[in-house]
């Protein structure tokens, strides 16, 4: 523990860690946002066109299984991005996350009662105006519930990224490991748990905005 | 209505929040108009010391300098040097003169570096080179050298094995075998001078390992470095290479005296002071900079 | 041309004999995958019975398992070579820790979603705790289960890539060694594998699903799916296995 207090001792080592977090924040937190509009529009489309939506679930599955290591490298070599480049990290994420809430999405906007779309419908609703006014609002629970689990699995999948040099937090953990210091993994791994309580959190505080429906006891 | 406002509105924020902080975080790999200099290093504690003696040398000239540390091996860093995410690396004349040519054979330093001054592709340049060096070098415990291993040519063919980063295979194998006759029973891949080689040789993993002449590692587990009488790795002095563009006049100079500057015992002393000592990069490489008149 | 390097690499006679050969990391790969979902479900299956039976503590269950999937691996693998000096215990319980959510998750949520007119009838008919858990609610909740082993295990073979950064050979090590001298083929070559382990294990825990569970239950599991539908907002996602994580575990 000594150890710990000597490493944050140094203003430049913290001054380094805000560095760090923040970049962590962006890699993993901007796919989440990309990937939530990207899973609105594809799980609207597997909703209205069911051959659509075999295709995508069965995509979403083959996505799975490549690595994210291998992702994040195989970019640039595919569509020509720098090898340095953030971008990498952050369109392999957003293709991991965007595969994680298609489903749902598609299965909450399927769920959403036909008495109640009918309703709208009869209220004189065009369809887009009643797909944001009426059957995406109902999806919210579980799309939250989706970019729930894809916040907290970006945030530590981006430390992967740092065996390729752009990696957030996750740079504490090689720098940490090559110099046989326990202290910065340490603080790397608290700080990556404490990003994802309070994104969560956030998260938590946004749907129950978006659903001031929902009775209390339903939350968490 | 006003729900579905909410939906847009905080949807809008987040993404429009998100481009906004690309810029203040230097996140991006581009080298940005305003003359930014990014200075690059591998994936080793020594290199990431020398990017921030440079990156303060060339701060100390008024250039707008970032720093990304621990890329990876000589292959992506000139990579990146060539796409532009990069502008200068800290670099090791006799492996970046073997990298530019591979059919190349001179190793002793200055040869070496005429070579690499020739050699190198158009675009990027090397600078000065320093004295200081930092050699790859084999390395058994202290028990095989009692037992009579004190060079390479004692290690024979087919009786030990080694450890040593993914790259040496291809880039060493075939010139050991040609040069000393030695072979390996195994070339295991450990990394490049950390950890993982340095515990392999300590359990017996492996029983020869590929380190570095700077490396605190050695002395602190009294490993016996293996003489190289026929100059199997070339000079290795370090060197800084950039793509011409990316630093002006002034920051060359400065580069300049930092490689007259530096020294192998000072550069051996600066790794244990991170690597054993637990200070940090920064304030390591800032030390050594006042000891250098820019 | 990408590919073309890789499909190089993969026949190149070379990476199919000796100590470094693709047999060879596919086998290592795969015994700590194997290992690690197995250590994992023998934590998370009981624990997620438990808590789903006696419906106590689910709120630390869901929050806990939360905490587990934001642990990083990498971190946690670095953390525990240091601390015990080697690498094969920190990597084995790095992916441990990844499998453990989303086998809790599956088997936390199988329970809860068993229809709660079934376990009273099972009650009215006499049963005691310990059948009503053995016969009612774990059939019922195979499923789930499974599907929450699916997902652990396309996670750990995904992620086991990483144990080569404290030098085991895994199929990761083609990844870190053709990334660190930009060999796209090796690199490729390499995920391909990964890849392709990956569909394999999940087509055959999908097989072993299949047989363990009833066929009268997939029957019912179909109706109770869209059952479901109908009941709107409800924000765990059902059913089949899903490609990952099992969003569920959220709710």
């Amino acid at each position: 523990m000594g150890d710990i207090g000597k490493y944050l001792s140094d203003a430049g080592t913290r001054a380094a860690l805000l560095d760090m977090l923040l970049d962590h924040v962006y890699l993993s937190l901007v796919p989440l946002v990309v990937s939530v509009v990207l899973a609105i529009a594809l799980g609207w489309l597997c909703h209205r066109f069911r051959p659509v939506n075999a295709t995508l679930i069965g995509l979403s599955n083959v996505v799975y299984t490549i690595p994210s290591l291998a992702l994040f490298a195989i970019i640039p070599a595919v569509i020509g991005t720098q090898v340095l480049d953030p971008a990498n990290v952050i369109i392999a994420l957003t293709v991991y996350t965007t595969a994680l809430l298609v489903r749902p999405v598609a299965e909450a906007l399927a769920a959403v009662p036909a008495h109640i779309t009918a309703a709208a419908t009869a209220m004189g609703f065009r369809p887009l105006r009643r797909f944001f006014s009426v059957e995406l609002p109902l999806a919210v629970p579980v799309l939250a519930a989706g970019v729930r689990v894809g916040s907290v699995s970006n945030i530590s999948l981006v430390s992967v990224g740092a065996l390729i040099g752009t990696g957030g937090l996750g740079t504490l953990f090689t720098d940490g490991f090559r110099q046989r210091y326990l202290a910065p993994i340490i603080i790397g791994i608290v700080l990556t748990l404490v990003l994802a309580l309070v994104v969560d959190l956030l998260l938590v505080l946004l749907r129950d905005r978006l659903t001031p429906w929902a009775r209390a006891g339903e939350r968490l | 209505m006003k729900r579905t406002l909410a939906v847009v509105v905080t949807a809008a924020a987040l993404v429009v929040s998100a481009c906004g902080s690309k810029e203040d975080l230097g996140g991006s790999g581009q080298q940005a108009a305003s003359g930014e200099v990014v200075v690059g290093s591998a994936d080793f504690t020594e290199n990431k010391i020398l990017a921030e003696i440079y990156a303060g040398a060339l701060k100390a000239t008024g250039a707008k300098v970032t720093v990304k540390s621990g890329i990876g091996a000589r292959e992506l860093v000139v990579k990146a040097l060539q796409d532009k995410s990069l502008g200068v690396v800290p670099e090791y004349s006799g492996n970046l003169l073997n990298y530019f040519d591979k059919t190349n054979t001179t190793t002793e330093a200055e040869e070496v570096y005429t070579a690499l001054k020739a050699k190198t592709p158009s675009g990027l340049e090397v600078l000065e080179k320093s004295d200081a060096e930092d050699k790859d070098v084999l390395v058994v415990t202290k028990a095989t050298a009692d037992g009579g291993v004190k060079s390479i040519a004692d290690l024979g063919a087919g009786k030990y094995a080694l450890g040593a980063a993914g790259e040496w295979a291809q880039r060493w194998e075939a010139k050991i075998e040609e040069l000393y006759g030695v072979t390996f029973t195994e070339i295991k891949t450990t990394d490049a001078g950390g950890p993982i080689t340095v515990d392999a040789l300590k359990n017996g993993t492996v029983q020869v390992a590929n380190l570095y002449t700077t490396s605190a590692d050695i002395k602190a587990n009294d490993f016996v470095e293996l003489a190289d009488p026929k100059t199997m790795y070339p000079a290795q002095n370090v060197v800084p290479l950039l793509r011409s563009d990316a630093v002006d006049a002034k920051g060359k100079d400065a580069l300049n005296k930092v490689s007259a500057a530096l020294t192998t015992e000072k550069l051996a002393d600066l790794v244990k002071r991170v690597d054993v000592d637990k200070e940090t990069i920064a304030n390591v490489a800032a030390d050594f900079l006042k000891s250098v008149t820019l | 041309m990408i590919f073309a390097d890789a499909f190089a690499w993969l026949v190149d006679p070379v990476n199919w004999s000796g100590g470094k050969s693709i047999p060879v990391r596919v086998g290592v790969h795969l015994l700590y995958c194997l290992g690690a979902v197995l250590g994992a479900a023998l934590i998370a299956v009981p624990l997620g019975l438990f808590v789903g039976h006696t419906g106590r503590g689910g709120v630390v269950l869901v929050g806990g398992s939360n905490a587990l999937r934001a642990l990083p691996t990498l971190g946690l693998v670095t953390f525990l070579y240091l601390v015990a000096g080697g690498g094969s215990a920190g990597v084995l319980i790095g992916l441990v820790v990844l499998a453990v959510p989303p086998i809790l998750a599956g088997t936390y949520a199988g329970i809860q979603d068993v229809d709660r007119g079934v376990v009273d009838a099972a009650s009215g008919m006499g049963m005691t705790g310990a059948q009503r858990l053995w016969q009612v609610e774990v059939p019922n909740a195979l499923p789930l289960l499974v599907g929450g082993l699916r997902n652990a295990m396309l996670q750990v073979v995904a992620t086991a890539s990483v144990a080569a950064y404290v030098g085991i050979e895994t199929l990761g090590r083609p990844l870190l060694d053709g990334l660190r001298v930009l060999d796209y083929g090796q690199f490729v070559g390499g995920a391909i594998l990964i890849a392709l382990l990956a569909v394999v294990l999940d087509v055959v825990l999908a097989g072993v699903g299949r047989l363990v569970v009833p066929a009268g239950l997939r029957l019912s599991s179909r109706g109770r799916r869209a059952g479901a539908r109908s009941s709107g907002a409800k924000p765990r996602r059902r059913g089949e296995p899903a490609p990952v994580e099992s969003g569920g575990s959220t709710a």
